[in-house]
């Protein structure tokens, strides 16, 4: 075992980092941007959300002529902006991906307009016209790849009852439970998705307790939105019933219960980043984009998948890939019987009301406050 | 009951099932603490010891491929920090509580530094006995699946409560703990008995660990604690030092941590983050309803640095 | 406990005035300074050893941790950030310790400050930010005060040990917070990090001129004056800590002990709830669960390394800031895991407390009694 991972100091300390520089071409400024600093909210380790992005940064660290580094378990607090300004003054980091949604405001911001030069690429925020220009926001429609979820567990299940782990009732877990729901119906229009609200981001007992409940209301296939997914699908698979994945790949935890799972695929996008600023295109400031951008992606299908429930999915999937298909296309009720978004309006992905949700579609049991 | 789900009865049942499912790492903790406590020393420390026991448990279920002999690796880890604290506390001038609050953050820093690469890997788990067998209700089933932890803590209460009542080391321990003067002049070494009392300690909670990491949830992160150790100490006081009331109050822990989702489940969705602390304010009000300013707690140590 | 006897002042003050040696004098002066610094020297030494076993060079540590810490002036100003809210929720633990108690609910007091400052200040709208300010640094004091007067009447007035409350108290102050700030006080354009409304850029308290350290460092140093003055200068410290030497000889003498205690722990919340208004007004602009960073639970060991002597405090705390912000440059420069600071801490914490027991044991020392 490996306890104190690979050290990175003779790639840090390399010349190699200089011949990026030259790739880079767009001038002095651009040269120095070969330093690309990470700072992550939890553990990186964690099988899930930070490590997804740890992922996208070991993709960038392949590149040649790279440094990347990476600090990680940072508070949402001024933590971050001394961090950022850390990786800034004494490791000369000239791109910043801070990756946790509550570093962007006021952090984030603060750290872009104090250095104006850099460039600031967020996970997660809503930049706006009035935010720095050197500072972007970028997000990935997993709602996407929850609605193929969705769809699966929808042919999957046999009483109809799915379930979901979630840790805040914050827009984009909701959008994540309307989806999943959402593509549930159109494998049983009656599916219903019980939802339960564990309070916090890592709480495993609770995410356990939940999960225990959930299974004895009778729900057979189960999904979360946590941190770390891990106590969910294994407990969920211990008591029978079937998972559907969330941030990595956690198939090979229960390889007969996981049907599918919705992932980043920051390991694609990072590359590309980096590309388009070496290539001196900018990244828009507002970045987004689902399965078509391959931003996110779907867990090959578990062999418990029927036919039936691939093929369906299949077929959605390369709509969504076409960008022929819209996932909240009204009529859509919410749970307590108003309509939220109305017959006629297509809310497609790019919907800034989207980023707003603060309500459960029919057929979700549970409540947002 | 058609449709599989049990409606409102799940409430209950998911409280019995916690009560059994979440008690056993405060039920090993607050016993390995009520041995500790008896000898006059506390050790706050045992959060700590939690974090270290389950991340050594899993580390070494994963290497060996046997969950039991994590088990035992959980505990030497425990013990070890015990035996860490009884050495320093045993130094003159020196308070053990803070020597507590600083095992707590060593403990706990030692046990992430080390589970960095154990989040990843499923490690060989606990088996599970089935109780259940007599029901064909699959969610009594499920609640009735123990391990033979919870067995063994559900045992240990009895047995250390006759202990310290009418065995020689039982005794030994509670006259350490009531008068050191008095087991001094009875020839015995106070230091000692403390440091064998908060090795015990130590080794019990560092198996409530293994529990935590080998079966329920059943897997190493760093959340996996949030807290139960502290928790199992406060219990300590309340349950009044007394085994079996630690017992009691260990599986009324456990049930209340099920509430909050149950409750969700059958559709009571406001005010979760007030139904999470309920342990807490749990314990605090009973500590508020059972201590008195006049006299000193029933059953408490005299020795013991909080209560003097 | 080491209470009163642990003042340099006091022992210089009692020293024979009839010509004294040098060693008489400033024996126990020398001594206050020696064994907690030899005592650093051993736990430094001791973690140096520690990741020498995982194959790090513990020099490149040693240089590290001075770089990140105490290297350039970005550093020291990071490092004098992260030491502000630690000076303040130091004094929740220290004050307390004089009289006997051990309060380890800082975190508690700090969020309860940190919610009253922000519904005050959410409250005057109208108001100037002079007056708004005041009133925060007023609401901050008042919340955390009493969440610590609760800790320290349960124990007076009830019997329950104020150790355990107030921690206790912390994981409820934190539920209160996050059902709050997730409910009644949640502002409906926070969207992925549920927060209450801000208060505004105009009430923001800003840094200190010339530097990028906020006014909270200010506020710290101010709190440890004026606590040292109030227990070592006035007749209420004297009380305080005659009480906390034996309280039935203060009841002898007539010292109102009920009283003393409820006073101290209110001082002791309030300290820590001014941090967390600090950590609203001049850092986060608003309350949200981002504010349990652990300062309160960092506090405690400020306390006790620096023995609860107030002023000693200050140089702690500055030490456990340089120690959390070389944090990040030993995760990216040496590829230690973030939890090498904890051990670190631990160690330290562990090393001083051991320490306890040399004092007065010291040979060349001895001349002082």
């Amino acid at each position: 075992m490996e306890f104190g991972r690979i050290s990175r100091r003779h790639l840090l300390q390399g010349g190699a980092a200089l011949t990026l520089g030259t790739a880079f071409g767009a001038g002095a400024a651009r040269a120095a941007g070969t330093t690309i600093g990470f700072v992550y909210v939890g553990s990186r380790d964690d099988y899930g959300y930070n490590q997804a992005h740890a992922q996208g940064a070991a993709a960038l660290k392949k590149m040649p002529g790279l440094k990347v580094i990476e600090e990680e378990k940072v508070p949402e607090t001024d933590a971050v902006e001394k961090t950022i300004e850390s990786m800034i003054n004494l490791d000369g980091a000239s791109l910043l991906f801070p990756t946790s949604f509550g570093y962007y405001n006021p952090h984030v911001i603060k750290m872009a307009k104090k250095f104006p030069k850099l460039r600031f690429e967020h996970c997660g925020g809503l930049w706006s016209e009035k935010d720095p220009t050197n500072a972007g926001s970028y997000f990935g429609y997993i709602d996407e790849a929850q609605y193929i979820s969705g769809i699966v567990a929808g042919y999957s299940t046999k009483s109809g009852k799915l379930g979901f782990v979630a840790a805040k009732p914050i827009p984009q877990v909701l959008r994540n439970i309307n989806a999943f729901t959402l593509g549930a119906k159109l494998a049983n229009p009656k599916a219903t998705t019980q939802v339960i609200f564990t309070g916090d981001w890592s709480m495993p007992v609770k995410e356990a307790e939940a999960t225990n409940s959930l299974i004895d209301q009778g729900v057979d296939v189960l999904t979360c939105h946590v941190d770390g997914p891990k106590t969910m699908v294994e407990n969920a698979a211990r008591r029978g019933a079937m998972v559907c994945g969330y941030h990595v790949n956690q198939s090979p935890l229960a390889p007969k219960a996981y049907l599918t799972g919705a992932e980043w695929n920051w390991e694609a996008l990072y590359p590309k980043f980096v590309k388009m600023i070496a290539a001196g295109e900018s990244i828009p400031n507002f970045y987004r984009g689902g399965l078509k951008e391959e931003i996110v992606k779907c867990s090959p299908y578990g062999e418990a998948v029927s036919a039936e429930a691939r093929k369906h999915a299949d077929d959605i999937k390369a709509k969504l890939v076409a960008g022929t298909y819209t996932i909240f296309k009204g009529p859509i009720m919410d749970n307590k019987g108003n309509a939220v978004i109305t017959a006629g309006t297509d809310r497609g992905q790019t919907d800034p009301e989207l980023e707003k949700m603060n309500y459960l579609v029919e057929g979700v049991l549970g409540a947002t406050s | 009951m058609s449709d599989g789900s049990l409606g409102l009865w799940t409430v209950p049942l998911a409280v019995f099932g916690g009560a059994i499912r979440v008690s056993t790492p405060f039920l090993f903790v607050s016993l390995g603490e009520c041995i500790t406590e008896r000898s006059g020393r506390i050790n706050l420390g045992l959060e700590g010891t939690l974090v270290m026991g389950a991340m050594s448990a899993y580390g070494i279920s994963y290497l060996s491929g046997s969950p039991w002999l994590g088990v035992l690796a959980a505990g030497i880890a425990g013990a070890m920090l015990g035996a860490l604290h009884a050495g320093i506390c045993s130094l003159p001038r020196v308070n053990d509580i803070a020597v507590g609050i600083a095992l707590m953050l060593f403990g706990t820093g030692l046990a992430f530094y080390l589970g960095k690469p154990l989040i990843e890997p499923t490690a060989a788990r606990l088996p599970a006995i089935d109780f259940g067998w007599w029901s064909d209700v699959p969610q009594v089933r499920a609640a009735l699946r123990i391990n033979v932890l919870f067995l063994i803590g559900l045992a240990l209460a009895p047995i250390l409560y006759w202990a310290f009542k009418t065995t020689r080391w039982g005794l030994l321990i509670r006259t350490a703990g009531e008068s050191s003067d008095a087991a001094r002049a009875m020839g015995y070494s106070v230091l000692a008995i403390r440091l064998r009392a908060t090795m015990v300690g130590g080794f019990l909670s560092g198996i409530g660990g293994s529990f935590l990491s080998l079966f329920y949830p059943g897997s190493w992160n760093e959340g996996l604690s949030s807290g139960q150790g502290i928790t199992a100490v406060a219990l300590v006081i309340f349950a009044r030092w007394d085994p079996m009331l630690c017992l009691w109050a260990s599986l009324a822990f456990g049930g209340a941590a099920a509430l909050g989702p149950a409750l969700q489940s059958v559709g009571v969705t406001s005010g979760y983050h007030l139904f999470n602390a309920a342990p807490y304010i749990l314990t605090l009000a009973i500590m508020i309803i059972t201590c008195s300013p006049k006299r000193t707690l029933t059953g408490a140590p005299a020795e013991l640095s909080i209560t003097r | 406990m080491t209470t009163g006897s642990a003042d340099p002042v006091e022992a210089v003050g009692v020293a024979p005035a009839a010509d004294p040696g040098f060693l008489q004098r400033y024996g126990a002066t020398i001594e206050y300074i020696l064994i907690p610094g030899a005592a650093l020297v051993g736990a430094l030494a001791t973690f140096g050893l520690f990741v020498a076993l995982f194959g790090k060079n513990p020099l490149d540590l040693y240089f590290y941790m001075y770089q990140g810490a105490f290297g350039t002036w970005f550093s020291w100003q990071n490092t004098l950030t992260r030491a502000a809210p630690l000076i303040l929720t130091a004094l929740c633990t220290a004050l307390p310790a004089q009289l006997g108690m051990v309060i380890i609910g800082g975190e508690g007091a700090l969020l309860i400050g940190a919610l009253s400052a922000t519904s005050v200040a959410l409250a005057m709208p109208w108001a100037s930010p002079l007056v708004v300010q005041t009133a925060m640094v007023c609401a901050g004091v008042i919340g955390g005060g009493l969440w610590i007067t609760l800790a320290g009447a349960l124990r007076q007035y009830r019997g329950v040990n104020e150790t355990i409350s107030s921690l206790l108290l912390v994981y409820i102050g934190l539920a209160v917070l996050n059902h709050l700030v997730e409910g009644a006080m949640r502002d409906p354009a926070s969207l992925n990090k549920p927060s209450t409304r801000e208060i505004g850029a105009a009430n923001m308290i800003g840094s200190i001129p010339g530097t990028d350290v906020h006014w909270g460092l200010a506020f710290g140093l101010v709190a440890a004056f004026a606590s040292y003055i109030l227990i070592y200068h006035t007749v209420f410290g004297f009380s305080a800590r005659v009480a906390g030497g034996n309280i039935r000889a203060a009841k002898i003498v007539g010292l109102g002990v009920n009283k003393l205690i409820l006073m101290i722990c209110f001082l002791a919340g309030g300290a820590a709830g001014i941090a967390g208004m600090v950590e609203v007004a001049a850092v986060q602009g608003r309350t949200n669960a981002n504010l349990a960073a652990g300062y309160g639970f960092t506090g405690i060991l400020v306390a006790f390394l620096a023995r609860h002597n107030p002023l000693a405090i200050i140089p702690v705390a500055i030490l456990l800031g340089g120690i959390s912000a070389s944090g990040g440059l030993l995760q990216r420069r040496l590829g230690l895991p973030d939890a090498s600071v904890l051990v670190l801490q631990g160690i330290i914490f562990v090393f001083v407390l051991a320490s306890d027991a040399l004092y007065g044991r010291i040979g060349f020392l001895k001349g002082k009694s």
